[in-house]
């Protein structure tokens, strides 16, 4: 039991000896990219020869027995380090090397080389566009322009060990707001300027000052973590990564407006987030950093995980809410907003994943140091998941108001090899698609806003030329289509009208008024939908609609698909030159296609044609091309 | 425990309200227990959850229904999902799932084969996005999928099933 924030300041010290104390400590990133790319063999096979060679050493050893300089190395798994592409990534420390595409084969020599304090040339970072090798995590120009505030621990410690969080100054936010009077924490928060990163945007503060001025002997605090927008992981990324973050900023929320109990609401599709979660919530009712009389200040604040279910539209924080309480995830009109009538008509505030995991950060290090970085209408950072047909794909945190150029071409390296850039998708199904004369637009939430997208929740999906914008959009519009709730008319049935004309024009039958009727259609779901949802549900398509309209009427009046993506626009050709004539193609076409006689080229009849791609695999010849 | 008779239903359902205080509003962790168990949620179960926790059929109907975690048909051993979140749908979710429903054959609108053995859904994104496109067939994540990479994973499960038959016929 932890009585005081001395014993807090004890504790960290304690585990930082205990570590500093191991030769060396091998990290190995279990991140969801590494995971999946094989992992966790790797950290077995390293446990296995450190213990064979005699030189693996746990960190409970060495916090019992107290550190004898050199005395061997310790294994750790961590959360997501980023640089996902490159995964299984294996972070040497102290020095910070990072290996990258470790397997499991790689582990003898690697330990080989610790152990002798060496550099494995081999398994190191090499740039592919300038061919320059970085041993140094800090080096490599991925890691060059972020500035880690809410994924500061993500990656770098045991995220199922509460002590590896203690040794992060872990708790000590909760410590010192604990000293401090309610609202001068949320005056903290207000001059920190912090804004929900769930989105919205709206100032946290704000919120909490609501919350907190309602006279209710109950209220409530949760964390949103539902992070629906398909290509978004960075959420997950905390609650896997650094859990402890996640309750921390709670309790401080908890102690600020008044409230004992919090709920996190997790994804259904995140079930090693609600383990993590869990086990973090018990450690620290444990350790007294959650439950009765918090470090002795009469504060008492609880935890509980609620699963959520596959809904998107439970992401919406009114329908969050109903979820909790047992119903059907449906929003409700505001006001009331939920700081003034939420969860159970009681006061709750509701805060997103990474605005949370910013709170003890800030109140740790002040508001002073968090406005330091960012813009001023925008301070701090934002994190975002960099995916698509980029060449390094990742989890990144930036400083707000970096260019969305600087992610995709410093960052992210620039696309995959051959593709350019056509368009970049950030905000998910609510968001829009930016083409690249863009890319000078800082990412922050009110230049992203006039640009025609915004920030979202920071799933940023890039796209080459192999991307159709319509298909896109069509694509866009089938999901909210599905996952609107049906309560309001226009998002419901307006959403399945412009589905209907979407799916038209993708398959070339689409007419010019089309275009207008989709604007339109737009612009009276926007104005006619309770939620956000609705609201923003034509974001995709309007800004298809401006930024790529030649690719519309490419697809209209050519009946062509630029990208060559839209199978009911693909016209399958035999080439006469190839084509020996022998039948085969014939015999495989389900729809009678193909005519001629045998021994000389034969003809496709585009009328009866269903574009399954038969012939073109029972071809011996490659004599069938398929066009755009 | 797929293929429960009625009375271990009963047995089912009670300690799972049991367990979750019988509140009304652990609806949905209710449920979701009781699909872990069953792999889908019967109607018999619906109703009897919905008395034991003092709301109407219709509400519990009503939820079940709502989320798409829950399925009120009878659902695979194997159960595919495959994203079709943004960055897995551009790097060719598409193609994937059609290839995986000709290979387990699937027939028109049916989600699951007729063996019972695989039953396949698209999911929007997975939290996986950097390896996509993304599988997950039973909590297991398979990256960078193509085609013929999963054809060979489900040859791979129809044996271990295989596998599986021979182990119970011989006990
Ligand atoms: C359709 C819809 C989906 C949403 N999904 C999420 C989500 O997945 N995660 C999230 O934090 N906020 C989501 N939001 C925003 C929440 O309603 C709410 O504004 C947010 O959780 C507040 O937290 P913040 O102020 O810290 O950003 C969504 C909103 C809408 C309209
Ligand atoms: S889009 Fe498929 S895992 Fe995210």
């Amino acid at each position: 039991m932890i009585k005081s924030a001395k014993q807090l300041a004890e504790l960290e010290h304690s585990y930082n000896s205990a570590l500093a104390g191991a030769a060396a400590r091998i990290v190995v990133c279990a991140g969801p990219g590494c995971a999946a790319s094989g992992s966790r063999a790797v950290y077995d096979r390293l446990v296995e020869e450190l213990t064979e060679r005699g030189s693996h050493v746990t960190v409970d050893y060495l916090m019992e027995n107290g550190a004898k300089p050199g005395s061997g190395i310790v294994a750790l798994e961590s959360g997501c380090q980023g640089f996902c592409q490159k995964g299984p990534l294996v972070r040497i420390e102290p020095e910070g090397l990072l290996y990258t595409k470790v397997h499991p084969e790689d582990v003898p020599e690697l330990v080989e080389a610790v152990i002798e304090g060496k550099i494995l040339d081999r398994l190191l970072y090499s740039d592919p566009a300038t061919g320059e090798v970085y041993a140094r995590e800090q080096d490599i120009p991925f890691y060059q322009d972020q500035v880690r505030i809410a994924l500061h621990n993500c990656g770098a410690i045991d995220p199922e060990d509460i002590r590896a969080y203690l040794g992060k100054k872990g708790y000590q936010g909760l410590a010192r707001a604990l000293t401090m009077e309610k609202q001068d924490v949320i005056e903290e928060l207000d001059q920190a300027n912090l804004r929900g990163r769930g989105g919205g945007g709206f100032p946290a503060a704000r919120k909490w000052a609501i919350a907190a001025a309602q006279d209710s002997t109950d209220k409530f605090i949760i964390c949103n973590g539902d992070e629906g927008d398909p290509g978004a992981f960075m959420d997950r990324s905390i609650m896997e990564g650094d859990p402890h973050s996640v309750l921390e900023g709670m309790a401080i929320a908890g102690y600020a407006i008044g409230a004992s109990q919090g709920f996190i609401y997790v994804r259904a599709e995140y079930p090693l987030a609600v383990k993590r979660l869990q086990k973090a919530v018990q450690e620290a009712k444990e350790w007294g950093l959650l439950g009765d009389d918090i470090l002795g200040s009469g504060f008492s604040f609880d935890i509980a995980i609620k699963q959520g279910a596959g809904a998107f539209v439970c992401g919406e924080e009114t329908a969050l809410i109903a979820s909790i309480e047992g119903m059907r995830g449906m929003p409700k009109p505001k006001p009331p907003f939920p700081s003034v009538a939420g969860l159970w008509g009681k006061p709750t505030v509701i805060n997103n994943v990474e605005t949370l995991a910013n709170v003890p950060r800030i109140l740790q290090q002040g508001a002073k140091w968090f406005r330091k970085v960012g813009t001023a209408d925008s301070p701090g950072t934002k994190t975002f998941a960099l995916t698509g047909d980029v060449a390094n794909t990742g989890l990144v945190e930036v400083p707000m108001g970096l260019t969305i150029g600087d992610i995709v071409f410093k960052i992210g390296g620039g696309m995959r090899q051959g593709d350019t850039l056509k368009a970049v998708q950030i905000g998910g199904p609510s968001g829009g698609c930016l083409p690249g004369e863009l890319l000078d637009v800082p990412l922050d939430f009110d230049s992203l806003q006039k640009a025609g997208a915004m920030i979202g929740s920071g799933g940023l999906v890039v796209m080459g030329q192999q991307t159709c914008m319509v298909e896109v959009a069509r694509f866009f519009m089938q999901f909210i289509q599905a996952e609107s709730c049906g309560k309001c008319t226009f998002c419901r049935e307006g959403t399945l009208q412009m589905l209907e004309i979407l799916e038209r024009i993708t398959k070339g039958k689409g007419n010019l008024e089309d275009l207008d009727l989709l604007e339109e259609l737009g612009r009276a779901i926007r104005q006619g939908s309770l939620c956000g949802l609705g609201k923003s549900a034509p974001n995709p398509v309007l800004s298809t609609l401006e930024y790529f309209h030649s690719e519309y009427i490419s697809h209209i009046v050519e009946k062509r698909c630029p990208a060559g993506v839209c199978q009911a626009l693909q016209r399958y050709l035999i080439d006469g030159e190839r084509c020996r004539g022998c039948g085969r193609c014939v015999k495989a076409c389900p729809a009678g296609a193909i005519g001629g006689n045998v021994g000389s080229p034969y003809m496709i009849d585009q009328e009866k044609c269903l574009r399954c791609g038969a012939c073109v695999d029972s071809c011996k010849f490659q004599a069938i091309e398929v066009r755009a | 425990m797929p293929g429960a008779t009625a009375v271990e239903m009963r047995e089912l359902v009670d300690s799972i309200l049991t367990r979750h205080k019988k509140a009304p509003s652990s609806l949905i962790p209710v449920l979701q227990d009781l699909q872990d168990e069953l792999r889908y949620l019967p109607e018999d179960c619906l109703t009897m959850v919905a008395h034991g926790l003092g709301i109407s059929p219709a509400t519990a109907y009503g939820v079940a229904t709502f989320y798409a975690q829950f399925s009120l048909e009878p659902r695979g051993k194997y159960i595919i999902k495959v994203c079709d979140g943004t960055a897995c749908h551009v790097r060719g979710s598409s193609p994937l799932y059609q290839a995986i429903c000709k290979r387990v054959k699937l027939e028109n609108g049916k989600a699951t084969s007729k063996n019972g053995l695989f039953t396949v859904e698209t999911v929007a994104c997975l939290g996986a996005c950097v390896i996509a496109p993304v599988v997950v067939i039973n909590d297991k994540a398979y990256g960078q999928m193509t085609p013929e990479a999963i054809n060979l994973i489900i040859d791979e499960l129809e044996k271990e099933d295989g596998r599986d038959q021979v182990c119970k016929t011989a006990s």
